[in-house]
């Protein structure tokens, strides 16, 4: 198999990547796969006279390998996704922005419906036929306080028989703004990607800055990312856990987890002003080294919110009531959750050993990896579990970091970026692997940007947990995932 | 039960008192900008060129800073060799018009309540549903959060609710995208008259960082009539509060 072999936000020459025939780059990417690897990222990169250029990321999770291949093809090329499900959103994806068409794929819609394309909502919705068969449309202005999504439920009374999640409504073109970047937006639009991963997706850009300008940030800086990741995880778990409760009428878990996400938010803010980490995670490092005191008031906040966290979330476990609306809901089988390439928490709560912190450390959990937790049911309640487990663990990691000697500065000063270079940085944000890939131009600029969030792989997921369940689960069932629009969208 | 009535013992009363002077806010915190156009160098126009939403302007008044562009980033704080720009911990940065949002100098911003008759209709219970347009969710956490104990604007009477037809009015969050604008337009007609726009983070206001997309209207502008302007990125949950409370009277 003739692939390019890189590491976590370590760049290569964009030359190096191998340019095969489409016969062989299927053939290489299938075999890769079943050899164990895992698709990462499969999208176009560049069009010229009417051919396209594809490329193939596949990490090996278990050497920390990122293999790349790339192809050209001329407006069809026979898909993968039938060999191979997890291609199959970004087979829609490469359909709808490079006009080519992956022959064979069952599902050819569009993914965010951007201006050249079709009027959103006029879909070809899928249906089921039946003369008892009705139709639940829902969105995008949904219930509450949340981001627009369209849901469409072809049920069988209160059964759902299939479920379609059409996305696009927030779509902001913001890989499309990147290109040509950076420029002095460029940091921002990375922090609003998806406003609740403002860490994460800060830290997976400035990882690509970082690889490709050859600059290391200190032990120190690395030490401080590392908190700033897990304490957005634990902000949107507690937050999460809160939720589910109150999608299930428990109003005193509900709002003890409320209060409970806003202190972590509130500690968030200590370190850079802002209640979702805007202005924390700087390229080179973090913006400002935070003071003894500001440690010293932040560990003692940290165990405060943790014996409330522990208080309130063991109301969850304890009460029956709960536990009998979260155990064999929405069940995410492990084949489904390996066979759609489903990431994060939802993943491992489904038995899928994955987590990006282990299998690519570099450059953020290199001397010190919070413990990893696996689940099995992949139910609710697995989800509900996982995040609380993620959490204590979490904590613990904080914990420790903050006890190590680390030294070196805040930030450090970035030079130049790698002309024609290609370059992919993981992060594992709190719902799961967040992937950006880069290729710069001959002046060192970014020709191409890609971003991947964990939603863009796990929204297929809810779908179908969702199958056989009873319609008034949904709520349940989506905020278990709580997947982003805007981080699907972008 | 009792196990329930228990940790409601542990967990204690959490609702923060508002108003209050100082609600405590971080060190850090990015509020109302104050400006001193006498610190300003001729011809210097270092703040105004690392500004990612172009909410800066010099003049020969001084610095003017737009607080429906800005995203408090505090990029031009950071770009000042003089120290002509500041941030402070003041959290009250609403207004009721487009143009009061300009900042100049260390000026508060100005509200005007609703008038008598809307104020009888919403002023002790006003029912909002809350549309996001393309809201990276920054700006929904932060609406979200005035329904924890902590923030707890039911308390004032103010509450996000489902439908349209059951609201008083619509805060709008995110750069209205092309894809979401048709929703928000209906949404809005949905709503029975008189009704209430509220603008909150730049994003809804002029677009923010995505102003002059392709993919997106440059927030509301243009789009509908707006009673309340919120700025941030996202705002804090305090400073839509406040906004909300003075456009009420009730502060």
């Amino acid at each position: 198999m003739d692939f390019a072999r890189t590491h976590n936000a370590v760049p290569i020459p964009a030359d190096a990547v191998p340019f095969v025939e489409i016969e062989v780059f299927r053939h290489d990417v299938l075999q890769a796969i079943a050899a164990g690897g895992r698709l990462l990222l499969l999208t176009g990169l560049s069009q010229k006279n009417g051919e396209t250029r594809l490329l193939a990321a596949i990490a090996d999770d278990v050497q920390g390998e990122i293999a790349l291949s790339s192809t050209i093809v001329s407006g069809a090329y026979p898909a993968l996704t039938m060999d191979f499900p997890a291609a199959h959103h970004f087979e829609r994806e490469i359909h709808e922005q490079w006009g080519v068409d992956p022959q064979g794929h069952p599902w050819l819609k569009p993914v965010r419906f951007p201006p050249t394309g079709p009027t959103i909502g006029k879909a070809d919705f899928f249906r089921v036929a039946g003369a008892e068969i009705h139709e639940v449309a829902v969105g995008p202005v949904h219930a509450g306080i949340i981001e627009p999504g369209h849901f469409r439920f072809n049920c069988h009374g209160e059964r759902v028989i299939h479920l379609e999640i059409s996305l696009g409504y927030q779509h902001r073109g913001i890989e499309r703004a990147l290109q040509g970047g950076p420029h002095r937006g460029t940091l921002h639009l990375a922090e609003t990607i998806a406003g609740d991963t403002t860490v994460g997706h800060t830290t997976a850009y400035c990882q690509i800055l970082e690889g490709l300008s050859g600059a290391a940030c200190s032990p120190r800086a690395r030490s401080r990312r590392a908190l700033a990741l897990e304490l957005e995880r634990i902000a949107n778990h507690i937050g999460d856990l809160g939720a589910l409760a109150g999608d299930v009428g428990f109003l005193p878990a509900a709002a003890y987890c409320g209060r409970l996400r806003g202190d972590a938010l509130n500690m968030t803010a200590m370190f850079c002003g802002s209640r979702l980490g805007r202005g924390w995670v700087r390229p080179g490092g973090i913006a400002l080294d935070p003071s003894a005191e500001t440690l010293r008031e932040f560990k003692r906040r940290m165990q405060d919110a943790e014996r409330d966290m522990r208080n309130a979330v063991g109301l969850l476990w304890k009460s029956s009531s709960v536990r009998g609306r979260f155990e064999h809901i929405g069940i995410l089988t492990r084949q489904a959750a390996a066979d759609l390439g489903v990431v994060g928490p939802a993943a491992r709560a489904s038995g899928i050993d994955r987590d990006a912190r282990r299998d690519f450390p570099a450059p953020l959990y290199s001397e010190r990896l919070p413990a990893i937790v696996v689940g099995d049911a992949g139910d609710v309640f697995a989800r509900a579990q996982q995040r609380w487990r993620e959490i204590e663990n979490s904590i613990a990691f904080i914990g420790q970091a903050l006890d190590e000697p680390t030294d070196g500065p805040a930030r450090s000063a970035l030079g130049g970026l790698a002309p024609n270079a290609v370059i992919a940085s993981i992060v594992e944000g709190w719902r799961g692997e967040i992937l950006h890939l880069a290729l710069t131009d001959p002046a060192g600029r970014f020709a191409q940007y890609k971003i991947v969030d964990p939603s863009f792989r796990n929204w297929f997921a809810l779908a179908t947990a969702m199958r056989g369940q009873a319609i008034m689960n949904f709520p349940l069932c989506n905020k278990s995932f709580n997947l982003s629009y805007c981080g699907h969208d972008l | 039960m009792f196990k329930t009535l228990l940790a409601r013992a542990r967990q204690g009363y959490r609702t923060a008192p508002y108003p209050v002077p100082d609600p405590g806010l971080p060190a850090l915190f990015r509020g109302r900008p104050v400006l001193d156009p006498a610190k300003c160098v001729d011809g210097c126009a270092a703040c105004v060129e690392v500004c990612p939403t172009d909410a800066l302007r010099v003049s020969e008044a001084g610095p003017e800073l737009d607080l429906g562009r800005c995203i408090f980033c505090g990029d031009c704080v950071a770009a000042c060799a003089e120290g002509a720009i500041t941030l402070s911990r003041d959290w009250r940065v609403a207004a009721s018009k487009r143009e009061g949002l300009v900042a100049t100098g260390d000026r508060p911003l100005q509200i005007d309540a609703l008038g008598r008759e809307l104020r009888r209709l919403v002023g002790r219970s006003l029912r909002l549903r809350q549309v996001s347009a393309g809201g990276c969710n920054g700006c929904e956490v932060e609406a979200n959060a005035l329904g924890n104990v902590v923030f707890d604007a039911s308390r004032f009477g103010i509450d996000f609710v489902a439908s349209p037809r059951h609201a008083d009015g619509v805060l709008v969050t995110g750069p209205v995208t092309a894809n979401m604008k048709e929703a928000l337009l209906i949404t809005y007609e949905a709503i029975a008259e008189p009704k209430l726009v509220i603008a909150a983070g730049a994003c809804a206001i002029s677009g923010g960082l995505f102003r002059d997309y392709q993919e997106v209207s440059n927030g509301v502008e243009g789009l509908l009539p707006v009673d309340l302007y919120v700025p941030g990125c996202p705002p804090h949950p305090l400073t839509i509060l406040d906004g909300l409370l003075r456009l009420l009277g009730r502060l």
